[in-house]
């Protein structure tokens, strides 16, 4: 299969967003259960919450998917420019995160925090270009 | 939201930037690291640029992090993509590089799209939320 072929820059796109919103998804579902930094953090400390953040599987399985994601991106940008990858990826999966956070996490994703994922896509791929 | 809770947004967004760029210093210093060569990256790893650009991505994970547990997914994530504004002007007022019109036109949309999240409620109450998924409420002892 030519890695150069759109499919095939497709597929790597796709592999990325996808490592890289069930990593924000996973950690942010890790934190969640972990509950208020802050107030573990001032309750038992720095140690004790390091503790409850890496006791917590979801955030592994989070961290794991991140380096995936880190991964995939290495591998995509040996085989296609910078500029078609990267603005593509960023992109992406700020509204792929608004998605699964409704679906999966359900929360309130409501016209507000839409417009700000639809405008932060368009203007992180303009950026990145 | 409280005023500890915008100055760690704020962290996120700043550390994030200012990791980037200093990584960006370091590694265009130390030049191309041919793969045939991978120790070369290791070495990178004393240079100042390199090891303070680790440095403050790892506080900008620990705030994220800290973000994350009493904030959404949908807040954060916007809120704290103002540091793609901060890099593209580090980049073009530190590193001197040329920042074109449709990069300005997305600092501009970057910058909209964090107004729009901010005015909202940072977090979904958890009586709203699937314990299946986010797993049970546990309160610090």
């Amino acid at each position: 299969m030519n890695l150069a072929s759109g499919p095939a820059i497709a597929a790597m796109v796709g592999a990325i967003v996808l490592t890289a919103t069930a990593g924000d998804v996973f950690v942010a579902s890790a934190m969640r259960g972990v509950g208020d930094l802050d107030r573990i953090m001032a309750e038992r400390g720095l140690q004790g919450a390091i503790w409850a953040v890496i006791s917590e599987g979801r955030f592994l399985a989070g961290a794991a998917c991140m380096a995936l994601s880190f991964f995939s991106l290495l591998f995509s940008l040996s085989h296609a420019d910078v500029s078609l990858i990267a603005p593509a990826a960023g992109s992406l999966t700020f509204v792929s995160n608004a998605v699964v956070a409704k679906w999966v996490l359900h929360e309130n994703v409501d016209r507000r925090r839409w417009l700000a994922a639809v405008f932060v896509c368009c203007g992180v791929a303009l950026l990145k270009r | 939201m409280t005023l500890r809770k915008y100055l760690i947004l704020g962290l996120v967004t700043l550390t994030s930037a200012f990791g980037d760029i200093s990584l960006a210093i370091g590694m265009k210093r130390l030049g191309p690291v041919s793969l045939s060569h991978p120790g070369a990256l290791l070495s990178a790893l004393r240079t100042p640029w390199v090891s303070g650009g680790i440095l403050l991505l790892l506080v900008f994970f620990a705030s994220y992090l800290t973000a994350l547990s009493w904030a959404d997914l949908t807040f954060v994530l916007p809120a704290t993509s103002l540091a793609y504004v901060g890099v593209a002007l580090l980049s073009k007022f530190w590193l001197h590089e040329q920042i074109s019109a449709a990069r300005w036109l997305g600092v501009a949309l970057i910058t909209a799209g964090v107004g729009f999240v901010t005015q909202g409620p940072a977090y979904t109450p958890r009586d709203c939320v699937d314990p299946a998924f986010t797993g049970p409420v546990r309160e610090a002892p």
